[in-house]
């Protein structure tokens, strides 16, 4: 109730908005819908979603997985900590666009660079995030395991990974949101779709409904995936916090 | 089932580079069916003992040498259970053979049964001390060791704990050891006592109770008691 009321309210607010700068700039809500309608009925939008949702998926799995084993590793073994420290810090300060631009140059404008540069500006702050959890794991868990010689399959699964799980739900939660702002960059830069090439185009011909129309598009799909799966996620994981008196 | 233990000395660099002995000579043998007690000031080097007799730390000098296969339940002094799964998972997961009738009885005699399906979060110490002693006894262990199992209760609940334990560590023919402060405690649930001297800890005197535990009635023990406390330990 409350949601549909915040989102009558954004409406209403824009509607307001565009009437007093004028059509030119922003264009009213109407005009937005009916070209996001036009795109919808070509199938363009669903192509280009479908492309950006794409390029985020693989990125996000590929930068989370390696993400979270390097991370692991150097906050459990602190040799690889020296070692991997700063190129950590060099990743997470370097610029995505300077990424991006290289990987191009590199690897040519192709899909695999693309991924490739999107999974490399997450990969540290996925890193960072494990790392600290891999440092804050309870070392009397880790004796009780022993001294009861679980295996050590069953040990990670039972007692290390519930431990790490606040900090894999926060890697991926601020992961995705990079994730989401960076695929549009890659997209502009160099790929022959996804929205953001449209926004590209858009911006070239100064054609604001369209651009407006794929921005909101996306912006709706991030909501839903962020309602629809993350949140469920993160609830599941802190079930037993929750019930805890 | 026997255990030898023949540690010579322990000893560990604090972070300054000063080095503190924690371990003296340490030297004493503990058969099946044995409940043997280590009584001694505290940080004296119990809980360094016991780590290592848990195969949780191999930094000593000397030997400890047990039967092979052999399985090892233990009780820390604080729970350690894991606050994300429940009693009876946090049990099973120790012990994943023990067959339901086995398990319901000893959540019986802990009187757990009625806590299953709760988180370690939701429980009292006493109840999270009860759990921590169904899991180790659920993988029907060789070797028990108990780190002041009763510490911090009440005195009621304390007793009625006491009983528990004595019950289950009758119900099977294993080696025990209990880390206690407490004389009562160590009378009750003992065969052999070992006094620790401060540290650095070594065994200053052997007491063995030669009444078994099941027919020890009262006077027995208060007998004992008294004649432990005209030992005179701090000259030894």
């Amino acid at each position: 109730m409350l949601r549909l009321l915040s989102f009558t309210l954004f409406i209403a607010t824009w509607w307001i908005a565009s009437l007093v700068i004028g059509d030119a700039k922003l264009p009213a809500p109407p005009a937005v819908l009916s070209v996001l309608v036009a795109e919808a009925r070509s199938g363009a939008l669903f192509i280009n979603l479908g492309a950006t949702l794409a390029r985020v998926a693989l990125a996000f799995t590929l930068a989370m997985a390696l993400g979270s084993a390097i991370g692991y590793l150097m906050g459990r073994v602190s040799l690889a900590n020296r070692l991997g420290d700063p190129w950590l810090i060099l990743l997470l300060n370097l610029p995505a666009l300077v990424v991006i631009v290289l990987a191009y140059i590199w690897a040519g404008l192709t899909e695999v660079a693309a991924i490739a540069a999107i999974a490399i500006n997450k990969l540290p702050t996925a890193v960072v995030t494990l790392r600290e959890g891999a440092r804050a794991l309870d070392p009397a868990l880790d004796e009780m395991a022993t001294a009861f010689a679980l295996p050590r399959g069953r040990a990670f699964r039972h007692v290390i990974l519930p431990q790490l799980a606040p900090y894999i739900a926060a890697a991926a939660r601020s992961g995705l949101s990079l994730v989401w702002k960076i695929v549009l960059v890659a997209e502009y830069l160099g790929r022959p779709n996804g929205v953001g090439f449209e926004i590209g185009v858009a911006f070239q011909l100064f054609d604001i409904p369209l651009l407006l129309a794929y921005s909101l598009s996306f912006a709706g799909v991030v909501l839903v995936i962020e309602t629809l799966m993350v949140q469920p996620f993160e609830t599941r994981l802190t079930r037993w916090r929750l019930r805890a008196a | 089932m026997q255990l030898e233990v023949n540690i010579t000395g322990k000893s560990f660099e604090s972070a300054a580079g000063k080095r503190h002995d924690v371990l003296d000579n340490v030297t004493f043998t503990l058969n099946a069916g044995e409940v043997g007690v280590l009584f001694g000031p505290s940080g004296c080097g119990k809980s360094t003992l016991l780590r290592i007799l848990a195969g949780l730390d191999g930094n000593y000098r000397g030997q400890v040498m047990c039967t092979p296969g052999m399985r090892l339940g233990m009780v820390f002094q604080e729970p350690r259970l894991l606050p994300w799964r429940t009693v009876e998972e946090n049990v099973r997961l120790a012990a994943p053979d023990v067959d339901d009738g086995r398990l319901s009885a000893l959540f019986e005699v802990l009187e757990l049964s009625s806590h299953r399906n709760h988180f370690p979060g939701e429980l009292s110490l006493g109840l999270a001390r009860r759990v921590a002693l169904a899991r180790a006894f659920a993988i029907e262990p060789d070797f028990l060791i108990l780190d002041e199992p009763l510490a911090s209760l009440d005195n009621a609940l304390a007793g009625r704990l006491r009983d528990q334990i004595a019950t289950l560590v009758a119900s099977r023919k294993m080696m025990t050891l209990l880390v206690t402060h407490d004389v009562d405690d160590a009378v009750r649930l003992g065969d052999r006592l070992f006094f620790l001297s401060p540290r650095p800890a070594r065994i200053l005197h052997v007491e063995t109770i030669a009444t078994p535990r099941a027919t020890r009635g009262e006077p027995d023990i208060n007998e004992i008691k008294r004649q432990l406390s005209q030992l005179d330990l701090a000259n030894m």
